[in-house]
């Protein structure tokens, strides 16, 4: 789904985190959000989503307008996965994912066959077969977190938000949901992502956009936004960026011993 | 721990509540057999007749017991449902309407309308409500900030709060006629002696429509589990959700008050029970603590109405001695607890 940000101004108690804010999503892309703590990142996402209400400016998800759409509706079209996640009670997985179809449903209405496919699907795709009756609470944080993004997926989105998701996450779950979402996106969902990690931004987004002061400041193909000058204005350190060896990607690495002189 | 299917348990509730039903009108300080008791019960209905049954048992039992039965099977059941709500808006197994201060300020608000001279049968309801209702918001208004409302803030705003209100009751009894503070005193100790048909007829329609709607709220229940932020993205307000609920569980916690006086640990008990039973899902949950809390509600009022005879224990003194040490053991075991957050 087309995402469009136009103007977006967004503050905390008189603080302006957003300060017109413009960003063009384009349908079926990934886009990643990047830039330093504090930049609004995770503001502009809940904007996106619909959880927070713009000061000023708007979002449009296609032709209409966010805050025109009821939040219910927005929920069978966007859905999101957190950074820091936990569940209240002992809801096992497959009760969680349920949780999905929600915004699917009217208040007395029951589960359909292709709410229960759209379950299971959910399940298949973050490999969770085997967790479906086990508790959530009792589960590991990258175990955790596939609920989760089973969660959002089982809501069927066009457009999924992430904050941060792999951030507390090893590297074999990092990859293990990036690449699940990197497939998602090939059979058409959208993907905007708040990323820290600048590498894994690279190697996953098809666009970046380089947020700070409360407006992108760059946004292009990774290799064009993250160069050195970009992320030494932007986060005030010095990197070196070198072509990586794996196809298309980059990689930044700090020069040493930059921050001590 | 296994849970138990919906339906064996619910089955198991039912036959409980039928036979409580049984106990409650066989026994008392007049004890009637219970084939006495079905005969006079049928007897009501249109087309059979039995002569000859004592008129005093068939007042005993229209006039006093069923109404009696009926009250308790209420009262339990907005404990226990406002129980399950507050523990699921929150987030905390600790949230019951005595500690968020509901039953405190619901006893000082009817403690006021008694002390003031009201003597009609609406009177302490109304001033139940008053009492819970400003309670429940002030609670609630002083954890709410930046769009959530925090747990560790709205347990103590609760107890202070709490401690208030009591003082408050207190006060009212101090300076109250011998009269009142008789009526208040009891009141407080918590019984069903007061049930009537006429208390039963303001208490019906309050919380059946109260718990009709909290029961067609717990698909959104089941979501805020997942926190408030996650919660929104499935298209559930928060916000919406937890002042609708509170607000009925606040008013079905107040006229239960009124009626009753306070009961402890209803709240908190059968809430927790019937989960560790059947799992969070609230959309079975909240009709399972209903029928528990109605029925453990009943047979502890015939404990209450026999153990010390003639002399009747308040109920709130029974429930305390079983669900206490009950809940310790559970806490103790990490049953209930344990896990949550």
């Amino acid at each position: 789904m087309k995402v469009a940000v136009d103007d977006l101004h967004f503050s905390y108690n008189g603080k302006e985190v957003l300060e017109g804010l413009d960003l063009e999503v384009r349908r079926g892309e990934f886009i990643g959000i990047v830039g330093p703590n504090g930049s609004g990142k995770t503001t502009l996402l809940k904007n996106i989503g619909g959880v927070l209400d713009p000061d000023d400016g708007a979002v449009y998800l296609g032709e209409e307008e966010l805050t025109s759409i009821p939040i219910k509706e927005v929920a069978t079209k966007v859905a999101a996965l957190q950074q820091e996640t936990s569940v209240g009670f002992d809801f096992t997985v497959r009760e969680v994912v349920e949780m999905g179809r929600f915004p699917h449903l009217d208040r007395f209405e029951r589960h359909s066959e292709g709410d229960l496919e759209a379950v299971d699907r959910a399940i298949e795709i973050t490999d969770l077969e085997n967790f479906s009756d086990r508790y959530v609470n009792q589960l590991s944080g990258g175990e955790k977190q596939r609920v989760f993004l089973a969660l959002a997926l089982a809501q069927e989105p066009e457009l999924l938000l992430l904050d941060e998701p792999t951030a507390s996450l090893d590297i074999n779950y990092q990859i293990r949901i990036m690449e699940t979402v990197k497939c998602l996106q090939s059979e058409g969902l959208t993907v905007v992502a708040a990323i820290h990690d600048l590498n894994l931004a690279a190697q996953y987004a098809d666009r970046v956009a380089l947020i700070a002061d409360g407006v992108v400041k760059v946004v292009g193909k990774p290799g064009r936004v993250l160069t050195g000058d970009n992320i030494a204005k932007v986060f005030g350190v010095e990197v070196e960026v070198e072509e990586s060896d794996v196809k298309g990607s980059i990689h930044i690495f700090p020069k040493t011993g930059e921050l001590g002189q | 721990m296994n849970r138990v299917k919906p339906k064996a348990t619910f089955l198991t509730l039912f036959v409980l509540l039928a036979f409580a039903f049984l106990v409650g009108i066989a026994i008392g300080p007049v004890s009637i057999p219970f084939g006495k008791s079905l005969l006079i019960l049928t007897d009501k209905l249109p087309l059979l007749e039995f002569s000859g049954l004592p008129s005093n048992f068939q007042t005993i039992i229209f006039d006093l017991r069923l109404p009696r039965i009926l009250t308790g099977l209420l009262v339990g059941s907005s404990l226990a449902i406002s129980g399950t709500v507050m523990q699921g808006i929150f987030r905390n197994p600790l949230a019951t309407p005595y500690i968020l201060g509901v039953a405190s300020g619901g006893s000082a608000g009817a403690a006021t309308v008694v002390v003031l001279g009201f003597t009609s049968n609406y009177a302490l309801p109304v001033g139940a409500l008053v009492g819970a209702l400003s309670a429940v918001t002030i609670v609630y208004r002083i954890s709410w900030s930046h769009g959530s409302t925090s747990s560790y803030t709205l347990i103590l705003a609760g107890v202070a709060l709490s401690s208030l209100f009591s003082a408050l009751t207190t006060a009212l009894i101090f300076v109250a006629g011998p009269y009142q503070q008789h009526r208040v005193l009891f009141w407080m100790m918590g019984g069903l002696w007061r049930s009537s048909w006429t208390l039963f007829k303001i208490l019906l329609p309050i919380v059946t429509v109260g718990a009709g709607i909290i029961c067609a709220w717990s698909r959104d229940l089941n979501a805020l589990a997942l926190g408030e932020s996650a919660a929104e993205h499935l298209g559930v307000k928060p916000s919406m959700v937890k002042k609708t609920l509170l607000g009925l569980a606040t008013a079905i916690t107040a006229v239960s008050v009124a009626a009753a006086g306070s009961i402890g640990f209803v709240g908190l008990v059968i809430p927790h029970i019937m989960r560790m039973i059947l799992g969070p899902d609230h959309r079975i949950l909240l009709p399972a603590a209903a029928l528990g809390g109605g029925v453990f509600l009943i047979y502890t009022d015939v404990m209450a109405k026999t153990i010390m005879q003639p002399v009747e224990m308040p109920v709130g003194v029974i429930t305390a001695f079983f669900g206490a040490p009950f809940f310790l053991y559970l806490l103790r075991k990490k049953i209930v607890g344990g896990r949550m957050r």
